[in-house]
């Protein structure tokens, strides 16, 4: 709903009633409970949330509704015209009742809250001190199960402690859409439990969240600290697009915790498990210090040395220099690498895209994307229809995937699915499949049936398209002019947390913050004005490939020169490498190839990594917890957020870079965050002509796969082996299992089945993985790109699309 | 009063379960009559006949008929209560095994009313008899092209599925049952919005209890005027009355309403001999215990509720003075703790303690302290838990305590055995040598 047609029925549909002889105008559909808060009056609570249907389960809100028999309960009974409602602060009937109630609760309460995680941010602890006895009058035996109980390897139960509720039971049947956790037994004996498969939900940590007692823990964090022992930061997710708040509990220079953390806009009070349990990246296996190459080895070295070679080499190099950011940097510290490159070395030589990508990608990015605020979760959420291309929400942004589902759920929204199968997370959207092989995509959207065409052109329809589009030759070419034709919304979601802010802040060539061509005059002026510069590269430097392909010609050339023993002018004389994993781009050989070869590499980053052992000079640098910042979500939203650590001794890149502009005696350059954003907020967004929408034809029809060969399909799953990641082993424990898929006809052709070993090789290597016999078209292969056994570009160095050979393990051995 | 029998007339004739044996005393001819005419005017006569729901709130079945949107595009549905567990209740599954063919008939009326094309029995899952017998009668009435396409050539479908329980008193509470009939797990549903809106598959759902349902082909066949003239103005029409404990011939009796304690227990034969009426509960045990005092009292709707008890299921349960009063609520409450479904606090968490408590006063060492505190628990749970079941496990101990104040204070330092021998209360005590054989 845009908040016009909200305002409009705010006007026309309010209720009036009164709450404890308080007037109250609420909207229609408001609950008693909901009204209350609005006056001030708080109402206990244990199974009401207000992003879960009402269940009045557990009777702790009754309230005297005058004109009733009976005490009401305040959570699920909608405020009607003149209702008069007394709750516990002015009707005894109320606060008799809900006295009740929680003794009853606490009757077989184990009160072991001195041990309880809990213990401190306890709403049973709390509501107890207010609605409860100070004594216990019940004299039974307590009921006893014994303590806790995975309910998955992250998750744990402890079912004394459980009030039945049903928050958990509820969330992961209505919010995440995986009921595998529900009610056991009847009566007292009722518990929480789960079948056959444990509780790996993405989104299990919201249960332990908004568990109001301490039945549900999770294993990484139990005993670890109390709430008040612990210090609060609001924070952003540094791990995708979807932008979440979350909250960041620490102490001792230590991450405990992070909840998700409430904002309406954007994740509502979710996070997925990612978001939630991978922050030991955050302290473990660190660089500390500047490391710099002596005699073919790397060593430890001051900052001011460190930045003195640093400085004296990038003098030399000036514009034949190059910058490669990846893709997790917050807004501001991309934009620092943006304006280093353009300023201090005079280059437009930079790409954040460690990734598979396209100029077409490029060129739909500056003209579709770049310094435009696109359409928002809540354009999402009020959506008839959505086609999703290249794009697998559960998986890539899952945030955005719990609001595809509410949308579903609560207005039945459409979905349909650009994709070689049905993904677990389409059919949790009941979503409908558009078949295609990889490499097809254009082509399925330029014949779309007509049906999805038609929905597609229903007022505020969206097409989602994902970064693994840009794979596919024609895709984004194709899905701009289906934009165009059908008036469908499009919307671009990297992700990558860090991608869009790079984006916008110009850390690609060819184009400067805010979206501007850097072909463009005017847009050059604009900057060269708050860069306090004369002037800025002309051209459009090149991109990841141009730069990867640049050092290898220059490799070739010296190598030529050196035999006619000529001089020969390299194009890249240095590189910089800012948070790069090699093997996140779709070729790891070239690039590492690249590193190799180039005379000079500077490596920043937090960790070391396959890119500094390979640098010539090494800077630690900031990570999330060690710094403030902002990341872009996949809207273009602003999500900034504090420093966790205040009295870190890190330097932000942002800080690093400033430091060896002032050892190259260039202007000053903004060195921290406010600096920063002052700047970027000062040029904003491009106002001006963008560049024109690429019209990369679909490429012709490639033929599907044989017995031998087939089309490889592969994405990131949520949970792999990403680096940040490292050190949650309950988190990975809950990863979805390696499979590969094949459709029967293709597993049969093999003569293999369910669960056989099935190898995937290319030139480079292979994969071995059980297969999934899945319904999907026959000749596909999809395996997992960065998953256990299954590391795509490593292994096989090809991306989706590409050729790719399918037998079973055995033939090979008899082979051989 | 004399005895009608309607529903039982004919229970005695070795076929009366059959479509042949049901059509020889005049059954399936209502549905004749229903079939040709308007579906209200069906409704509207099931108004008029002031039929109430025998499933024990008593609710007007017409009105509740009448509650179904029409011509709103969904399917409806008709579900037939049969879960008959209550304590005491033993009515509707005999119906279902004398005259399964009556509740059919019934069905077919009804749907045709609520126009609905599928119509279920679910039946309680612990008693095989019925259910065995409701799928024979569906077969039976299938082949007689009673079900099915086309009924009679009236140009309604009608399917009639039956399905049993899987042992659980919650699942007779309408919305547990319509949650355990798509599959679920039998818990109540938040209402509204309620059955006759969404109901079974979200889509309107009427639900009454077999001997309702059972009581319509009669109506439609006999008028309204007819059942009118039997039982009172608010609570016409005939009953089966089915009445047990200390009596000298338990047993079903059909009667108007309106009849009394007093003549249904002549027609029983009287509290079994050497003994005198101690309490009784009028229609199952959720339901507060009556005394002596109210044996005139009319067995009505109206006159039981301002007698203080309630009619319930009228399946009376009579108790003579060998019955220690005490054992027999921490019976019910043992009963009602089973079978709290655990979905509400007070529920779940009150009747463990209640029962509890009681079980200390059964053992004799009850605490004083509960004598009082009882009521008190019982009250947190009355009208504050999700659904009636709470309610009814709320209600027997304070009415209890109000006339039989003695025991529970005697069962402070008596175990109830001791003052009311378990031999003596049961209708065919074990024998002596039995029991001193068992002994050494």
């Amino acid at each position: 709903m845009t908040a016009q047609a909200e305002g409009e029925a705010a006007d026309t549909d309010l209720v009036h009633a009164f709450i404890d002889g308080q007037p109250v105008s609420v909207p229609k559909g408001t609950l008693i409970i909901r009204a209350a808060e609005q006056v001030g009056v708080e109402i206990p609570r244990f199974c009401d949330h207000p992003l879960l249907d009402p269940v009045a389960a557990c009777r702790q809100c009754l309230v005297e509704v005058e004109g009733m028999p009976k005490p009401q309960p305040a959570c699920a009974l909608y405020v009607s015209e003149d209702m008069k409602v007394k709750t516990q602060d002015t009707s005894t009937e109320a606060e008799v009742a809900q006295k009740g109630v929680m003794e009853f609760l606490l009757a077989n309460h184990p009160l072991d809250c001195p041990v309880c995680d809990k213990g401190g941010e306890c709403p049973l602890q709390n509501q107890a001190m207010t609605a409860g006895r100070t004594t216990s009058r019940y004299t039974l035996p307590k009921r006893t199960f014994p303590k806790p109980i995975n309910v998955s390897a992250q998750v744990l139960l402890d079912r004394e402690r459980c009030v039945n509720c049903q928050r958990c039971t509820r969330f992961a049947d209505e919010i995440a859409g995986d009921p595998l956790i529900d009610l056991m037994e009847r009566g007292a004996e009722q518990q929480i439990g789960i079948g056959e498969e444990p509780f790996d939900s993405y989104f299990s940590g919201n249960t332990i969240q908004i568990c109001p007692v301490g039945a549900l823990t999770s294993a990484d964090y139990r005993f670890k600290a109390r709430p008040f022992d612990l210090v609060s930061v609001p924070t952003t997710c540094e791990h995708c697009a979807s932008g979440c708040a979350t909250r960041t509990d620490w102490r001792h220079e230590s991450v405990e915790r992070r909840y998700a953390w409430e904002d309406p806009a954007v994740n509502e009070d979710w996070n997925c498990d990612k978001g939630r349990f991978a922050f030991k990246y955050l302290s473990e296996n660190r660089l500390t210090t500047p490391l710099v190459r002596e005699d073919g080895q790397l060593r430890k070295a001051s900052w001011p040395e460190a930045l003195r070679i640093v400085a004296a080499r990038l003098a030399q190099a000036g514009s034949r220099s190059a910058v490669v950011t990846g893709g997790r940097l917050s807004l501001e510290d991309a934009y620092a690498y943006g304006r280093f490159a353009r300023t201090d070395l005079g280059t437009d030589n930079i790409d954040f895209r460690t990734r598979p990508t396209s100029q077409e990608e490029q060129d739909f990015l500056a003209s579709r994307v770049a310094g435009t605020a696109g359409p928002t979760y809540a354009d999402l959420e009020a959506a008839p229809t959505v086609l999703l291309v290249g794009f697998e929400p559960e998986e890539e942004s899952p945030i955005v995937y719990l609001r595809l589902r509410k949308a579903v759920r609560k207005h039945g929204m459409r979905v349909f699915s650009i994709a070689p199968f049905a993904s677990e997370g389409l059919e949790k959207l009941s979503g409908e499949l558009l078949a295609t092989v990889p490499g097809s995509e254009a082509a399925t959207l330029r014949s779309l049936p007509d049906d999805v065409a038609k929905e597609l052109r229903a007022d505020g329809a969206m097409i989602l398209v994902g970064e693994r589009l840009a794979q596919s030759q024609g895709g984004l070419s194709a899905a701009v002019a289906l934009s165009e034709q059908t008036g469908a919304s499009l919307a671009w979601i990297p992700r990558r947390a860090g991608e869009r802010g790079s984006l916008d802040a110009g850390a690609i060539s060819g184009l400067l913050p805010g979206g501007r061509p850097i072909t463009d005059a005017a847009a050059r002026q604009e900057v060269a004005k708050v860069w306090g510069i004369e002037a800025l590269p002309e051209t459009p430097g090149l991109n990841l490939a141009g730069i990867i392909a640049a050092i290898a010609a220059d490799e070739a050339g010296a190598a030529a020169a050196e035999d006619s023993e000529e001089e020969y002018e390299r194009s890249i004389e240095a590189l910089i490498l800012a948070g790069v994993d090699v093997s996140d781009v779709a070729e790891p050989a070239a690039l590492q190839r690249a590193i190799d070869d180039a005379p000079f590499v500077v490596a920043l980053d937090i960790r070391p990594t396959e890119v500094t052992a390979a640098a010539d000079v090494v800077f630690p640098v900031a990570t999330v917890a060690e710094k403030s910042g902002t990341f872009v979500d996949w809207e273009g939203r602003r999500r900034p957020f504090a420093i966790t650590f205040p009295e870190t001794q890190m330097f932000s890149d942002a800080t690093v870079l400033s430091l060896i502009a002032d050892n190259l005696d260039h202007d000053p350059a903004p060195r921290n965050v406010p600096a920063l954003r002052a700047e970027i907020e000062a040029l904003g967004a491009w106002a001006g002509e963008r560049p024109d929408v690429p019209q990369v034809p679909a490429p012709p029809a490639s033929p599907a796969g044989d017995n031998q060969t087939a089309v490889l399909a592969t994405w990131r799953l949520l949970l792999d082996l990403g680096v940040t990641q490292e050190g949650a082993p309950y988190l990975a424990a809950t990863r979805r299992p390696s499979v590969a898929r094949i459709s029967a006809a293709t597993a049969a052709g093999l003569g293999i089945g369910e669960g056989d070993p099935v190898r995937v090789g290319s030139q480079t290597g292979s994969i071995t993985l059980p297969v999934a016999v899945t319904e999907m078209p026959d000749g596909i292969v999809w395996v997992p790109t960065n998953s256990p056994d299954s590391r795509v570009t490593e292994s096989l160095g090809v991306g989706a699309g590409a050729t790719v050979s399918l037998s079973r393990p055995t033939d090979l051995t008899e082979g051989a | 009063m004399a005895l009608t029998p309607v529903i039982t007339a004919h229970w005695d004739e070795p076929d009366c379960f059959t479509v042949d044996g049901y059509k020889k005393v005049g059954g399936y001819r209502a549905i004749k009559k229903a079939l040709k005419m308007d579906p209200d005017d069906v409704i509207n006569i099931i108004k008029d006949s002031g039929l109430r729901g025998r499933g024990g709130a008593g609710f007007p079945t017409g009105m509740k008929w009448s509650f179904v949107p029409q011509n709103d595009g969904h399917p409806h549905y008709l579900t037939v209560n049969g879960d008959e567990s209550e304590p005491g209740a033993c009515k509707d599954i005999p119906i279902m095994m004398a005259n399964p063919q009556a509740l059919i008939e019934g069905i077919i009326i009804t749907c045709w009313a609520i126009r609905a094309e599928h119509a279920f029995v679910y039946i309680r899952g612990e008693v095989p008899e019925p259910i065995r017998r409701m799928h024979a009668a569906v077969a039976d009435a299938e082949a007689h092209g009673f079900l099915g396409e086309n009924i009679l050539g009236s140009g309604m479908n009608l399917k009639l599925t039956v399905t049993s329980g899987a042992g659980a008193y919650i699942c007779g509470e309408e919305t547990a049952l319509l949650d355990s009939l798509e599959g679920r797990r039998g818990q109540p549903r938040l209402k509204p919005p309620f059955p006759a809106v969404a109901g079974l598959y979200s889509a309107p759902t009427v639900i009454n209890n077999v001997e309702t349902i059972t009581s319509v082909p009669y109506i439609i066949e006999n008028g309204v005027s007819w059942y009118r003239s039997m039982g009172t103005d608010k609570s016409p029409g005939f009953k089966v009355w089915a009445v047990s404990g200390h009596v000298n011939r338990p047993g079903i009796y059909e009667a108007p309403l309106g009849i009394t304690m007093g003549e249904l227990l002549d027609y029983a034969g009287g509290i079994r001999d050497g003994h005198e009426l101690k309490f009784w509960l009028p229609g199952g045990s959720s339901v507060p215990l009556l005394l002596q005092d109210h044996l005139d009292t009319p067995m009505t709707y109206e006159d039981i509720a301002a007698a203080g008890s309630m009619l319930g299921t009228g399946t009376p349960m009579l108790f003579d003075d060998t019955t220690s009063v005490v054992k027999a609520i921490t019976r019910w409450l043992e009963f009602y703790k089973h079978e709290s479904c655990g979905k509400c606090t007070p529920c779940r968490e009150g009747t463990a303690w209640i029962t509890g408590s009681l079980e200390r006063f059964q053992e004799g060492v009850g605490r004083s302290e509960d004598i009082e505190g009882l009521v008190e628990l019982s009250n947190h749970i009355l009208g504050r838990s999700f659904c009636a079941l709470g309610d009814a496990a709320a209600t027997p101990y304070e009415p209890a305590l109000k006339a039989f104040r003695s025991e529970f204070e005697a069962a402070r330092h008596q175990p109830v055995d001791e003052a009311f021998p378990p031999a003596a209360t049961m209708i065919i005590p074990p024998e002596t040598a039995n029991l001193a054989g068992a002994a050494t």
